[in-house]
């Protein structure tokens, strides 16, 4: 039995689809935790689940920067650095940090089950 | 200011894809129509938000980019050579006996007997930045546009950001001011690099002072800004004293004064009923993502569907003695007279 199992792919056996957990941290603390699919976009997950405080105007195109957050210090590094594109519409944020993304730019991967972001206190 | 009144038979305010599409819809049953629209161009949010991204579900068309929707419905209405009126808003709906006047924030007036409402999320209006008290200074020292340059000669002038507008202005604004400064949380800008090339230029030659940062405090009296407070990206803090200040930080989406036409409202949406598209008001129609219905989903396709149908009531208002015969372009000679195609 148990060498049999050991040959097994566990991995295989896993559901094709593990959600990410998602910590939405509102400006008065209140905490949200949802599940998100890998592919999907962190604004995507906050919309879906009527996250407040990420209005997403433009729908995801990178055009609005109403979908800002910051990202906790543990997960900046395994979200990454905005690109160029990011960037320039994060100008048009409010309180800009070093630790401000779009969230509509941050992809869900498996990487990022357990996320952390607050959302500022107003989006404009 | 204009004080002639423009007569025509239908107003759209809004010229997103929707809006556009209206003009062909109204062209076919031989309504001539007006368009009215906040930004500087036709396309609305496709040519604002989006004009460089990929729709998928146009019928008809694997991929379209905002922008290629939005000209490739401007050369289809070309035979209906419908009037555009950019860069204002329409302010007030009065009702006259059997027909509706308009009249904009530029203060040009509309005579028409049929208004369709296809403003989409709203009125592109500038982002007001959050900052404690900032309603008290708004058109008094804040201001979010450039209407008239001599309001700021010998102006101590502070702009903040770093597009297009927030250049742009810096260098026209300069030789007038007292003094220029520029505010922004970065060195980089998204503005064209020719101007921010002569920003730097300005900077060196000491005519405009550059600052990084970000303003997070106002301070002054009576709507009089006195100086604001700038977090540099460093974290500290330093005071930089001001007499006007211009803030870009590019566009929101508002329904604006569509609110106070006393027509009913659901949510910010207009409830209209789903074989006209008519709001609670005769003659007045609602179109595309602005509309609410059981069941509405907010997708370019509906807004196409429901021009045409809102087309159809529009005729019995302008044309209330005339039969409308139901016609396909593929087949009608009259139609394809209209479309300059026969």
């Amino acid at each position: 039995m148990s060498p049999a199992a050991g040959s097994l792919d566990w991995k295989a056996l896993q559901p094709a689809n593990v959600m990410a957990r998602i910590t939405f941290i509102q400006k008065d603390g209140t905490e949200r935790v949802v599940e998100a699919e890998p592919g999907m976009t962190v604004m995507e997950a906050a919309v879906k689940n009527s996250i407040p405080g990420i209005a997403a105007e433009c729908g995801g195109a990178c055009a609005c920067a109403t979908c800002h957050v910051y990202v906790e210090e543990a997960w900046r590094e395994t979200t990454g650095q905005p690109e160029q594109m990011e960037e320039d519409m994060l100008d048009f944020a409010f309180d800009v940090r070093p630790a401000s993304r779009l969230s509509c730019q941050i992809k869900v991967t498996e990487a990022l089950d357990g996320l952390v972001v607050r959302i500022p206190e107003k989006q404009f | 200011m204009t004080e002639d009144v423009i007569k025509t038979d239908v107003v759209i305010i809004g010229g997103g894809p929707i809006g556009l599409f209206a003009v062909f819809e109204l062209g076919l049953v031989d309504i001539k129509a007006h368009v009215i629209d906040i930004l500087d161009r036709p396309g609305g949010q496709c040519a604002e938000l989006y004009p460089e991204k990929p729709i998928y579900d146009v019928p008809g068309l694997t991929v379209v980019t905002g922008q290629e929707l939005t000209d490739r419905l401007m050369e289809q209405i070309k035979p209906f050579n419908p009037t555009f009126h950019f860069n204002q808003r329409v302010e007030s709906l009065e009702r006259r006996d059997g027909s509706f006047l308009l009249t904009t924030d530029m203060g040009a007036k509309f005579e028409c007997k049929v208004v369709v409402i296809a403003a989409g999320g709203g009125s592109f209006t500038p982002k007001r930045p959050p900052l404690p008290g900032i309603e008290a200074y708004e058109g008094k020292s804040v201001f979010y546009s450039v209407r008239k340059m001599e309001n700021f000669r010998d102006r101590d002038v502070l702009i903040v950001g770093g597009g297009d507008s927030a250049l742009d202005w810096s260098l026209n604004l300069e030789p007038i001011a007292k003094s220029l400064t520029l505010v922004h949380r970065r060195s980089e800008f998204r503005a064209a690099p020719a101007s921010v090339q002569k920003m730097f230029d300005l900077v060196e030659s000491g005519n405009i002072s550059f600052k990084l940062g970000q303003v997070t405090e106002l301070h002054g009296e009576n709507g009089q800004l006195t100086s604001v407070t700038v977090k540099a990206p460093d974290g500290s803090t330093f005071e930089q004293p001001v007499e006007v200040m211009l803030p870009f930080f590019g566009l929101t989406m508002k329904l604006g004064p569509v609110a106070d036409w006393g027509l009913n409202l659901d949510e910010n949406l207009i409830p209209v009923d789903t074989e006209k598209f008519e709001t609670s008001e005769k003659g007045i129609f609602a179109i595309g993502d602005i509309n609410t219905y059981p069941g509405k989903l907010k997708l370019i396709l509906s807004g196409f569907h429901e021009s045409a149908l809102m087309a159809q009531q529009a005729h019995k208002y302008v044309y209330p003695d005339k039969k409308l015969v139901f016609q396909y372009t593929t087949s009608s000679t009259s139609l394809q007279k209209k479309l300059g195609v026969k």
